[in-house]
């Protein structure tokens, strides 16, 4: 029990140029009223400042969020940054209006889950769980 | 029972008036059974509080709608949002929807247009023509319009922080076609109070983002008297995941704010006024929306009248257009949502908007193919043609539900607004979080009951199936940003590069001074200089906005 006390801490960040933020800060307040420390970036992060902020913050997973249509451009970019700067042990989760053709292709990337409008708040609390339990070692 | 005079009064004038300039659709309104549709209904009697609050078409307070005939005279403008990939795939698009019978275009850009980039800019990378079309110079404008007379068409053009831009560009563009700028009919949305809460494609700080708004309404009415120089948005507000008492609260805020400056800045209120036009979100609770229609026309005509003392009439008219709520369309059973649309579109159509725009069904999927726009076109088609409701003017009034909801709406609007006020007004609002935090909390609260079941979304959290293969949807090739940059590289070769720059040191002469910055903005599009040029002028002399939430 004690490996629980370790606080779950993620990321919810906004690649791009899309201002549309309804879901990531609905997903930062469900994520907080369910224990996990949630820093948000805001908008228009390029996938560098991203994973310097999750380096520097020191998070577990990194949840991003697109309904721009660039997702198949910036979700892996934040992947292959994170190699860059050696800290590919962070998780990275997306979501998003992708195509379901596209999901594949961001799964095969490096993205640990995408999710599309009207997934249960409980499905994605689940992922990013789950995605700490992973980076933390918990089983 | 004779007529009340009063009625009588109003057929007099405003009516008579108005079917003599534009005669209605028909001679006669009728039914399948032969009888006669009355224009409009009113009340057995007609007292002082009914003409107070609710009155005649095309009359103070508008309650009832803008027009004497409401669509009796002529029908809403049906106006699809549109724009994609490059210019020539958008102009094919465009094309296709005048085919089809739309009576206005609606100009959705790329995010790179709307916050100022060009294609070749680090920050654009990924995004040129994803959610609309990419512009960087007057030379993409004029692939865009392609065969399309400008002074056959209204244009509305998504277009906020760079409005002044892409309105150069448009009247740059009519001057090539031989339509001078006096004869351009369209909107702007050019409302930048909303983008720092709720859509985010600011780019400079709301001080001197409200100088280049009252430039552009000074310029328009000067040489532009049939373009509305802005559409003061809810929709996004809406969207955000505000209540309806929000959206028409926050959306007046911002318009008082708007008039405020343009007043202050010397401009008479009855020059522009006239010009503002709105824009709300139809969402799914047929009868509140239609209410906080009747509720948002009421009080922007009161307070044009009371708090701006605007006299003439068209300027405390409140004109809008519609669009369906994006939000409430679902990625589950996808054809549910041309029903959610037909019941949001025939709110607004119930609620007097001048102009609509139906979303399509796969919208919560990806970019809408060619078939799902034209159900969404046809959807507004059989409302304005089979469903009857354009026949007969505010049919809903005099419901108790409708006018009780309707003043509740009106009260609740102003009592917020009123807050925004001892916040210190929208600017000191926005940079303190309040009204985002309200927006945040009401999109929360929605979200919760959806996950607990209090709000039932049909094929979301009850009546689900196995899916379902999804519909295909319009995918954009990622070649297009490549040959977007390489468009954009021949024409810096090939235009007068003395000429450009010229213009551009004008631009940050007239930036760094106080003069109307709409002349030196035209005459650097003329010259083709880019909208990222243009705009990195304004950014080094006013700055860009960051918001330290």
């Amino acid at each position: 029990m004690t490996d629980k006390k370790i606080k779950n801490r993620v990321l919810v960040a906004k690649p791009g140029l899309d201002g549309h933020d309804r879901g990531a800060k609905i997903i930062a307040r469900a994520l907080r009223d369910n224990e996990f420390e949630v820093i948000y970036t805001g908008i228009r992060q390029s996938p560098e400042e991203i994973v310097a902020t999750a380096i520097q913050e020191d998070v577990a997973v990194i949840g991003l969020s697109s309904l721009s249509g660039a997702h198949l451009r910036l979700f892996p970019a934040v992947v292959e940054e994170l190699k860059k700067e050696g800290a590919q042990d962070i998780r990275v989760l997306g979501g998003g209006i992708i195509p379901e053709d596209d999901i594949e292709v961001l799964l095969n990337a490096g993205i640990e889950a995408v999710f599309t409008p009207g997934a249960p708040l409980s499905d994605i609390i689940d992922a990013f769980s789950k995605a700490c339990d992973d980076f933390y070692g918990r089983s | 029972m004779s007529k009340d005079v009063r009625i009588t009064e109003w057929e007099e004038k405003e009516l008579a008036k108005s079917i003599s300039r534009f005669p209605e659709r028909k001679d006669t309104f009728k039914n399948h059974g032969n009888e006669e549709i009355p224009r409009i209904s009113f009340p057995e009697n007609i007292d002082d509080s009914y003409v107070e609050d609710l009155g005649f078409p095309g009359r103070y307070p508008f309650t009832r709608g803008v027009q004497p005939t409401m669509y009796r005279g002529r029908l809403w403008t049906m106006r699809q949002y549109a724009g994609f990939s490059t210019a020539v795939e958008t102009n094919n698009r465009f094309r296709y929807l005048l085919d089809q019978g739309t009576t206005g275009l609606s100009i959705a850009f790329d995010l790179p247009t709307q916050i100022g980039y060009d294609s070749d800019d680090s920050m654009s990378a990924g995004e040129v023509g994803k959610v609309g079309v990419a512009i960087d110079s007057l030379a993409d404008m004029e692939v865009l319009f392609e065969g399309i007379p400008l002074d056959k068409i209204s244009t509305s053009m998504t277009i906020n922080a760079p409005a002044a831009v892409l309105l150069a560009m448009y009247i740059a563009l009519g001057e090539k076609q031989g339509v001078s700028a006096d004869k351009l009919k369209g909107t702007i949305q050019n409302d930048v109070l909303k983008e720092y809460v709720a859509r985010g494609t600011y780019i400079f700080p709301p001080k001197p983002s409200l100088r280049i708004i009252t430039d552009i309404f000074q310029y328009c009415s000067q040489n532009m008297p049939s373009f509305n120089t802005i559409s003061i948005s809810g929709y996004h507000i809406r969207e955000a995941g505000s209540t309806a008492v929000e959206e028409i609260a926050f959306t007046l805020a911002n318009a008082c704010t708007y008039v405020q400056s343009a007043i202050d800045a010397g401009l008479e209120i009855d020059t522009f006024a006239k010009r503002l036009a709105f824009f709300f979100n139809a969402s799914s609770n047929i009868l509140e929306e239609v209410a906080k229609f009747r509720a948002a026309r009421r009080l922007w005509a009161r307070i044009m009248k009371d708090k701006f003392g605007a006299k003439n009439p068209a300027s405390q008219m409140m004109r809008f257009h519609t669009q369906t709520a994006g939000n409430t369309l679902t990625a589950q059973q996808v054809d549910n949502n041309i029903v959610r649309v037909t019941i949001q579109a025939l709110s607004a159509v119930l609620g007097g908007t001048q102009s609509l725009h139906t979303n399509s069904k796969d919208e919560a999927l990806g970019l809408p193919t060619e078939d799902s726009v034209r159900t969404a076109l046809r959807t507004q088609q059989i409302i304005a043609h089979e469903s009857g409701a354009a026949d007969t003017i505010d049919p809903l009034a005099g419901s108790y539900y409708i006018e009780a909801l309707t003043d509740k709406i009106e009260k609740q609007a102003v009592e917020l607004m009123e807050e925004v006020e001892k916040e210190g007004g929208v600017v000191a609002a926005i940079e303190k979080g309040f009204i985002q935090r309200q927006i945040e909390s009401s999109a929360y609260e929605y979200q919760t009951e959806i996950e607990s079941k209090e709000r039932i979304i049909v094929g979301v959290n009850q009546f689900k199936v196995d899916e379902e293969l999804k519909p295909p949807v319009l995918k954009i090739d990622p070649a297009v940003e490549d040959n977007q940059v390489k468009g954009l590289k021949k024409l810096r070769e090939n235009r007068n590069n003395e000429k450009v720059a010229e213009t551009l040191a004008a631009l940050k002469d007239a930036a760094d001074g106080d003069g109307n910055l709409m002349p030196p903005i035209l005459a650097a599009v003329r010259e083709y200089a880019t909208l990222g040029e243009i705009c990195n002028v304004l950014r080094g002399i006013f700055g860009e906005y960051r918001y330290r939430g």
